[in-house]
């Protein structure tokens, strides 16, 4: 096998069976960077009985897919995953490795980073190649974006989001190698994982919703945040949060939209007792029409919506569900 | 008895959040001073501590590497009821990046001795990164658990813990000495007490700059992160935006109009 220069590797991860959407995403993006540096892809895929899955990644961009298909392999194992992910990377030296920010990725990358003695980027909103073939990593901060680079430590690694790049068009015609990995035997594990328990997300699920309703700190209390949820039901829409919400109980970690929660693309976005904040804005991608309820005309997310009421939360959203129920009588 | 290390940052007050905008004339970051706090998610980390504390014998030590500033963070984490405080202060290390960060606190982990148990916030809420715990098991050659929601077991060196996972959660056994890193669903902290005010002037805060932890400078701080930020752009915005005018129940029913005009809502 001839050895080409530079790789863009690519963690991949399934679950329930098929490959989640983020590893597709970032497999597609991967495919563009590496046609950007005139070298190919690789993909990682470990698991219990995922070797029909690799075509998959084959299909989206891959130009090889190094498989892992055991019993051991199931479930997530940090400690073994970092192991054999480590060998690989150590053995083809790829110049990117990319993560979804899933639980896994957020975990096993910085595992990953630290044993390699890398850079790594949390959240990343773009990727691109400078003149100088270098991966130009993109975040929101400080009401902004950023620039991030790993100029000299390689792999330059970053992880990415579910909905951040689009899901690339799968070719069942392309070809790649499907290459086994070599798996450690009889590996110690001083950190087990002894079961995942999956239990059903509650509502209208917020990456397919066409309407979403998003509460923040205005809300100010948990009466304030239970009218808005009424307003997210009657327009049958999905729930999301800002960071604040969360942090004060008012709702799941699950339902937080921004740079390091959900990415959503709905057809109408109204945000309500949120001030705008980059972090949480970016997390809504390419929504149609987007409307913001604010008691202060100044807020930031004023400049970033198509439509403005200028009120108090706790008295014009009662009265916009309350007309709401009239006319659907 | 157990030795626990809280991992604890100071982070900048967000009431002072305004203060921290990139300047759309320099591209940079206005230097102000800015009110510091303890990291919301590391008072959960202490308290997880703190929990242990009350029911078995525990000597608690609180890390925090920032400016000194940062030490009236500690002074808090003492009056909460910690045992002892380091605080990492140095100019060299400022600019750390997670990597960086997570190295110089695992060289005071070491330096400081015995340890049974790490304790991080899952994230710090300007870094947000949640890369610093598992860096330092790494560097510790320690075993890790982030995103912690439950300590089911702590019996032995043995615990059982569950953590957060996609729509559910994963149980995890894990081996001390061991690294976790927490969510706010753990635990919910405690306010300070008067008395612990008292208490904690008698106890020591130890302030360790570069020179005591004998790394190499070219390992810390902006040198010793192989990430780097090389441009700050501020986001023009991208709508026109029109401010609905009228009373409130004009605004209702314009909104209405708004929505069954996008021909999403059923309304
Ligand atoms: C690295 C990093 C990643 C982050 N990731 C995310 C993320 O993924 N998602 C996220 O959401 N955040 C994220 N954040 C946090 C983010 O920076 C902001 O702090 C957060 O989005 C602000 O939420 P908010 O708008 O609800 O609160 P605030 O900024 O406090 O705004 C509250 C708004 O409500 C208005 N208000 C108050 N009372 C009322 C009322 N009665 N009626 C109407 N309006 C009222 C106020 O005028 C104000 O504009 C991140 C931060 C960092 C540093
Ligand atoms: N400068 C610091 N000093 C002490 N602990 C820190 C520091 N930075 C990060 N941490 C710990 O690492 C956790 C995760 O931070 P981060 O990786 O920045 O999201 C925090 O909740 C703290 O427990």
């Amino acid at each position: 096998m001839s050895k080409i220069k530079t790789q863009v590797f690519v963690m991949a991860e399934q679950a329930g069976g098929r490959i989640r959407p983020v590893s597709l995403q970032i497999v597609g993006k991967a495919r563009h960077l590496a046609d950007q540096l005139d070298s190919k892809v690789g993909a990682i895929l470990l698991g219990q009985n995922v070797t029909e899955r690799a075509q998959e990644l084959i299909a989206a961009g891959a130009n090889s897919v190094y498989l892992g298909d055991s019993d051991s392999l199931h479930p997530y194992q940090a400690e073994l995953y970092t192991e054999i992910i480590v060998n690989l990377l150590l053995e083809h030296r790829p110049e990117i490795f990319l993560l979804g920010s899933t639980f896994m990725g957020r975990e096993l990358a910085p595992l990953i980073a630290a044993k390699l003695k890398t850079g790594l980027t949390a959240h990343c909103i773009d990727l691109l190649i400078d003149n100088e073939g270098i991966l130009e990593q993109k975040i929101p901060a400080y009401g902004g974006m950023i620039t991030i680079i790993c100029p000299e430590k390689r792999p330059q690694m970053a992880t990415v989001a579910e909905g951040v790049f689009l899901n690339p068009e799968l070719d069942s015609t392309n070809i790649g190698d499907i290459i086994p990995i070599d798996l450690p035997e009889k590996f110690p594990l001083r950190v087990q994982t002894l079961e995942i328990v999956v239990e059903k997300p509650e509502g209208v699920s917020l990456e397919t919703a066409s309407v979403i309703v998003a509460g923040g700190a205005g809300a100010e209390d948990q009466d304030g945040w239970q009218q808005i949820a009424k307003l997210a039901e009657v327009l049958n829409a999905g729930f999301g949060s800002t960071r604040p919400a969360v942090d004060e109980g008012w709702t799941e970690l699950e339902t937080m939209i921004g740079q390091s929660g959900k990415m959503v693309s709905p057809e109408l976005y109204i945000g309500v007792g949120l001030s705008g904040e980059l972090q949480h804005m970016v997390g809504i991608v390419g929504a149609k029409v987007m409307i913001a309820i604010n008691n202060d005309a100044k807020a930031p997310v004023f400049e970033q919506v198509d439509y403005g009421i200028v009120e108090d939360c706790r008295t014009f959203v009662p009265a916009l569900v309350e007309t709401l129920k009239k006319s659907n009588d | 008895m157990l030795n626990i290390i809280v991992c604890v940052k100071a982070v900048p007050d967000p009431n002072d959040a305004d203060k921290l905008k990139i300047d759309p004339v320099t591209k940079s970051l206005p230097r102000s001073d800015i009110s510091l706090v303890i990291n919301p998610l590391d008072s959960h980390a202490l308290e997880a501590a703190l929990e242990i504390k009350r029911n078995d014998d525990a000597h608690i030590t609180i890390l925090c590497m920032g400016p000194p500033p940062a030490g009236n963070i500690v002074k808090e984490c003492l009056a909460l009821g910690a045992d002892k405080g380091i605080l990492l202060s140095d100019p060299a290390f400022a600019g750390a990046d997670a990597f960086a960060t997570a190295y110089t606190l695992a060289k005071a982990i070491e330096k400081n001795g015995a340890v049974d148990l790490i304790f991080c916030g899952m994230a710090s809420s300007d870094g947000a990164t949640e890369w610093v715990g598992p860096e330092i098991a790494t560097f510790l050659n320690m075993p890790v658990v982030t995103m912690v929601n439950e300590i089911v077991e702590n019996a032995g060196d043995e615990w059982i813990v569950k953590a957060d996972y996609e729509h559910g959660y994963r149980k995890v056994k894990i081996k001390l000495p061991a690294v976790l890193t927490v969510t706010r669903n753990l635990n919910q902290p405690k306010a300070l007490s008067f008395s612990g005010i008292l208490k904690a002037r008698k106890k020591e805060i130890i302030t360790w700059d570069l020179k005591d932890l004998g790394v190499p400078v070219e390992n810390v701080g902006l040198k010793g992160s192989p990430t780097i930020v090389t441009e700050m752009t501020r986001l023009e915005s991208r709508r026109e935006v029109e401010i609905l005018e009228g009373s409130l129940q004009e605004k209702v029913d314009r909104l209405i109009k708004i929505l069954k005009n996008s021909g999403v809502v059923n309304v």
